[in-house]
């Protein structure tokens, strides 16, 4: 599977570095402007608002809120694309019914897509399908693609020796399928919550880190705007971990 | 089973391949023997049902169960042997007399280990082992001893003379030294 190269890995000294001079140009800000600090907090400010934030309640069921919408956007899509794609590379013509849909969902501002759903959609439903709808093309067109990439030597195979479609898809379609399933979902879950929290905070739904990151632009409150996009980072960050590591797990498990 | 071929035809791109291609074949060994290029591996495709003839008839087969040793190996590479015995073979194996087949045919100490781990010889074996223990009434054989060396053919011959004792083995090869010690009746294109 595939890893990052190593010329394009993050180096701690680097950040370290990138970190210092924000923090510079934040204390310069504040020092030439009386009200410098309202236009670009420090990573200090940020970190010192992060942990007031971390103590509170309020701070961790808007987290949970979020990412239950957004996740679940996620999960949604990935099931409902990969049943797609799977109908779609047996039938030419679902195939063909679809793609205008994929192109178009591919190709449109994602703000178009979230203004459009306000006016269907109740705010708080707003995040998990804007998400879902995110997360759909590239699974569903990786999916595609690994269905298509199965060796057809092993299928004709299994069909003289009559093996059954439940075995036929464990032996040969998931292999085939999960290198590009795992390098759309990679892709995907940074797209969903970058998507799912824009629409948070253009539909404001109550309680969510979209209406936070909304009200920290109106207040000023740049270290709690820091902070929550601290939050939403390292949140996305830890879903893709954890949910490339579940893939990771079915690969070994298969013994790919 | 008796198979009947009758004038087979098959054509690529307007270019013959097999014309007029007739033969019968019963239980035993019948090797089949051509130069390279000549039809053996599309007669074979053609028996199996994977592809279409242009003309000719095959009969005898109806509600017969194959199982073949295809050009390649067809085997899948990140399961072990018993996997992909386990795969083709589903409920129908015997896992006793699969470990028995396994261990004639050498590859007793490579239980455990995945397929892409075997050499060339190891993964013909596997391959051919997989057709002797389906629950099949003929065996399409092509070049089964691909890779082998003298020890691990002999082998493999006795366990194909073996199940041609009540099956109908049909096997492409290019040595008459094969088709010789197998009993085999010859076919040539």
């Amino acid at each position: 599977m595939t890893k990052a190269h190593p010329k394009n890995r993050i180096r701690l000294w680097a950040v370290l570095v990138w970190l210092a001079v924000w923090q510079g140009a934040g204390m310069a800000f504040a020092r030439i402007w009386p009200h410098g600090h309202l236009l670009l907090a420090t990573p200090m400010d940020a970190l010192v608002r992060l942990t007031e934030l971390a103590a509170t309640a309020a701070f961790w069921r808007t987290l949970a809120t979020s990412a239950a919408r957004i996740f679940g956007g996620f999960l949604l899509a990935c099931a409902l694309a990969s049943l797609l794609a799977a109908l779609s590379a047996a039938s030419r013509f679902l195939r063909e019914l679809l793609y205008p849909i994929v192109a178009v969902v591919k190709a449109v501002p994602v703000v178009s897509f979230i203004i459009l759903a306000l006016v269907w959609l109740k705010a708080a439903q707003l995040s998990l399908f804007i998400s879902a709808l995110m997360v759909f093309p590239p699974v569903y067109l990786n999916v595609l693609e690994g269905i298509g990439a199965a060796d057809g030597k092993l299928l004709e195979m299994a069909r003289v020796f009559r093996v059954p479609l439940r075995r036929r898809l464990r032996g040969i379609y998931l292999p085939a399928v999960l290198p590009y399933f795992r390098s759309a979902v990679s892709l995907a879950l940074g797209l969903c919550w970058k998507s799912g929290v824009a629409a948070e905070v253009i539909g404001l739904p109550y309680g969510t880190m979209g209406e936070a990151l909304y009200n920290a632009k109106v207040y000023y409150m740049t270290p709690d705007l820091f902070a929550w996009t601290a939050v939403i980072v390292v949140v996305s960050v830890v879903f893709e971990k954890l949910f490339l590591r579940l893939v990771d797990a079915v690969a070994g498990r298969e013994g790919l | 089973m008796e198979l009947r071929v009758e004038k087979l035809c098959k054509a690529y791109h307007g270019e013959a391949v097999l014309s007029d291609v007739s033969f019968t074949a019963g239980v035993g060994v019948t090797c089949i023997m051509a130069p390279s290029g000549t039809g053996k591996t599309t007669l074979l495709r053609l028996l199996l049902g994977l592809e279409r003839a242009d003309s000719g008839t095959i009969s005898g087969v109806e509600g017969c169960r194959w199982a073949a040793v295809f050009q390649e190996d067809r085997l899948l590479e990140h399961l072990d042997a018993m996997g992909n015995l386990r795969f083709a073979l589903g409920s129908a194996l015997d896992e006793a007399a699969a470990r028995g087949l396994l261990a004639e045919l050498g590859l007793a100490d490579a239980e455990g280990k995945p397929v892409r781990e075997y050499s060339g010889g190891m993964k013909r074996r596997l391959a051919l082992a997989r057709a002797l223990l389906a629950p099949a009434d003929a065996l399409l054989l092509d070049e089964p001893f691909t890779g082998l060396d003298e020890e691990n053919r002999t082998c493999a011959m006795a366990c194909i003379r073996r199940a041609s004792a009540e099956k109908c083995v049909l096997l492409v090869t290019h040595e008459e030294t094969d088709a010789a010690a197998l009993g085999a009746e010859i076919l040539r294109l």
